[in-house]
């Protein structure tokens, strides 16, 4: 065999390889595990496992089956949207924000990004013996002030204490109600091959403030916490772009990462992502260097990911930047026809890289 | 980001590319080993593959410290973190490597209580504030960590923490590197040297490599023009027929070494007769273990553990990767049955192993993708 065929022929090899790992990896996942660890609240492929392989069969709901960030449903007519949430990061203040304040904007994007004016929330407080009634007090403001910026109105609560020692302090479990807009034709399942990516700001600086502020790391830098509603930025994308608005996500736990995977999947299209052009602060990038950590995988609580068609890309960019907190928003890729279903990354230096969904728990708890 | 984006500049990197062109011979196939798994995470996260010709081929060495652990070395550890009162404190990738009885991770989930630390520090850190429990380090790594754990035993000796000790599996990177060359279904041309065990031991334990074996090595740094430009410098050897060791890493690696860190590991470490290696097997010399004087503080001696050599699963090539015989992609479990969510062999573990490397980053036909 001369040396050309011999190549070629480990090319075919190659392929074929690849061809069979894809086909493993279409198959629905299944929930194998015989206990519990961090890595299926991480956001990554065991949460993935948990929530196909054991919820949405579980539960036969098509609404449920779409993994959106919330629930669309109809009631004599009117379009709502309804999402559920619970809160347990540590630690409860943070740079930039607190539980409480975490707790109202992550129920209100939730809803926002399925294109639904957030309008009402539930509140159960879970305190731990031997919380301070002032952090309570203090919590309780943060959530009275995030719900009247958001325009959410608290309908019903609820109160339990667990013994001191099983819980952090306060852990927050909401449920959000919204109304879808008029404006609104969204669904990950809507993505076509030419379509931009935005991100609605710099991203990473949720994750990082946490880790940093949990001090674990010895590590001292200025990064505060992005939490944000998102509801203004999605607003003026319904305004500026609406039918040419295809998804919104809210990019949290997993990160970006992990929501352009999750769209390339449902909507059977490849996105191709410029690493250059992903806005990260320069202290966040730093962090996430020495930590070892990739930016694309790290939290965000205000930064949403928007796949808009591309003849409206400029006029989304435009409107995004003239929302206060967005004014870093920034086109990072394009959809393509093939792989589908993988999130390919071209970096600065030229190479291109695969951008799959995280696995394992490389961060504490976020949100 | 200051001094890192300049290693990662995309125009130089055009420049080394087509230096790497100029030099080809023809249609001679050249097969560069990179000794790191440090190298091969830049390799990938880089797609440095993408900018070389296709007939300059990485292949991927035993340098990964999580990829050469033994199951059997897991299966003690968890052993020792399922006592009562211990603290088992490691480093983060080490948690999901498959012993013959489940991961660390799993252990964890069942009640015992593991912890992720950045250095060994802080495990001595931890002992310091839990004085009533037994805290122990799971240590790994060639020369490049082992100094650190040597200098954590050293304070921990003179502040007297006597619930503190340390299960060592440090290895050295001669050895192996002397018994691949050894192997005779091994053909390469040259070896990007490994950059970080350099500062250490320095340039000149790689001499024996042109001197005996006739091989160029170029120890290189991590960054992306760091490997290309090493990549150069072995092409530029071959075609002058000259076998050397160049450091291509001089901004970090001297080329004697640190006498102080190699002093450190020389006082707290002694070799072992022999140590066993995932999918290589034992090679003489070429593990470490704690000195006399340190013993108080060698968890092997400590406590009880297995130490039952475990075989590795039948499926499993990681041995073929780690030689660099196979590429990831040609074991039979690749993907299908092994995937980093469930890893059957180190090699799929860590972030610098070579299949986890390939499976997170490389996986995808290039002709499909036009970013």
């Amino acid at each position: 065999m001369s040396a050309r065929t011999s190549e070629q022929d480990v090319g075919t090899r190659e392929r074929e390889a690849l061809s069979r790992i894809e086909r493993v990896r279409r198959m629905p996942p299944r929930f194998r595990d015989e206990r519990i660890t961090m890595a299926h609240g991480a956001g990554g492929k065991a949460t993935q496992s948990l929530i196909r392989g054991l919820f949405v069969p579980a539960f036969a709901s098509e609404t449920l089956a779409l993994l959106d960030d919330a629930g669309r449903f109809e009631v004599d007519g009117a379009p709502l949207a309804m999402t559920t949430d619970s809160f347990v990061v540590k630690p409860i203040r943070f740079p930039g924000g607190s539980i409480g304040e975490l707790a109202v904007n992550g129920t209100a994007n939730d809803l926002a990004v399925v294109g639904a004016r957030p309008l009402a929330m539930t509140l159960s407080l879970i305190l731990e013996e031997g919380l301070a009634a002032d952090d309570l007090a203090a919590e309780v403001e943060a959530i009275a002030r995030a719900a009247a910026i958001a325009g959410v109105e608290i309908l019903a609560g609820d109160t339990k204490v667990v013994e001191r020692g099983h819980g952090d302090g306060l852990y927050i479990c909401t449920t959000g109600l919204g109304r879808i807009d008029d404006r609104a034709s969204l669904s990950p399942r809507s993505l076509r091959p030419g379509d931009r990516v935005l991100v609605s700001g710099r991203i990473g600086d949720h994750g990082t403030a946490i880790l940093l502020a949990r001090g674990e790391f010895e590590l001292d830098a200025d990064i505060r916490s992005d939490t944000c509603c998102l509801w203004p930025a999605v607003d003026a994308l319904l305004n500026a772009v609406g039918p040419s608005l295809r998804c919104m996500r809210d990019a949290t736990r997993g990160g970006v990462a992990s929501v352009l995977n999750e769209l390339a999947t449902a909507s059977g299209v490849a996105i191709a992502v410029r690493e250059d052009q992903v806005p990260v602060q320069p202290a966040v990038a730093g962090a996430c260097e020495l930590l070892g950590i990739d930016p694309l995988y790290v939290a965000n609580e205000g930064r949403l990911v928007a796949v808009v068609a591309a003849e409206e890309v400029d006029a989304a960019l435009t409107a995004l930047r003239c929302v206060r907190g967005c004014e870093d928003a920034a086109e990072i890729g394009v959809v393509d026809v093939e792989p589908d279903g993988m999130v390919i990354v071209r970096s600065a230096f030229g190479g291109r890289r695969v951008l799959d969904l995280l696995v394992g728990d490389p961060l504490p708890r976020i949100c | 980001m200051k001094y890192v984006d300049e290693y990662r500049d995309g125009e130089l990197g055009g420049a080394l590319k087509a230096r790497v062109e100029k030099l080809m011979d023809g249609g001679r196939h050249y097969k560069i080993m990179e000794v790191c798994g440090g190298h091969t995470h830049t390799i990938y996260r880089y797609g440095i593959a993408d900018l070389l010709p296709s007939n300059v081929e990485l292949v991927h060495g035993p340098g990964c410290p999580v990829c050469v652990i033994p199951m059997g070395r897991v299966d003690d550890g968890i052993a020792i973190a399922a006592r009562d009162g211990v603290i088992f404190t490691c480093f983060g990738d080490m948690m999901r490597v498959p012993g013959g009885h489940g991961t660390l991770l799993e252990a964890k989930a069942a009640g015992a209580d593991v912890r992720m630390v950045y250095s060994p520090l802080d495990a001595l850190r931890i002992a310091r504030e839990n004085p009533q429990r037994e805290v122990v380090f799971y240590a790994i790594g060639f020369e490049t960590t082992a100094p650190s754990t040597a200098l954590t035993l050293m304070r921990a000796k003179a502040e007297a923490v006597s619930n503190f000790s340390v299960f060592c599996n440090h290895v050295t990177i001669v050895p192996p590197l002397r018994a691949l060359l050894e192997s005779p279904d091994l053909r390469l041309d040259g070896f990007i040297g490994p950059g970080h065990v350099s500062t250490v031991v320095g340039a000149r334990p790689f001499e024996f490599i042109p001197r005996q074996y006739g091989k160029p090595v170029v120890i290189s740094g991590f960054e992306p023009l760091d490997v290309l430009q090493s990549v150069v410098m072995i092409l530029e050897q071959l075609k002058d027929g000259r076998c050397d060791v160049e450091n291509q890493y001089s901004r970090v690696v001297p080329y004697d070494g640190n006498r102080q860190a190699l002093r450190v590991l020389s006082e707290v470490f002694a070799l072992r007769p022999h140590f066993e290696w995932r999918g290589l097997g034992f090679i003489s010399q070429s593990g470490l273990r704690i000195a006399d004087a340190y013993a108080d503080l060698d968890a092997e001696r400590r406590f009880e553990v297995p130490g039952v050599r475990v075989a590795d699963p039948k499926a499993c090539q990681c041995g073929e990767v780690l030689k660099g015989v196979i590429k990831p992609w040609e074991c039979k479990v690749f993907g299908t049955a092994c995937t980093p969510e469930h890893p059957i062999g180190t090699c799929m573990v860590s972030s610098e192993g070579a299949c986890a490397a390939y499976y997170n980053f490389g996986r995808f036909s290039r002709e499909k993708v036009a970013v």
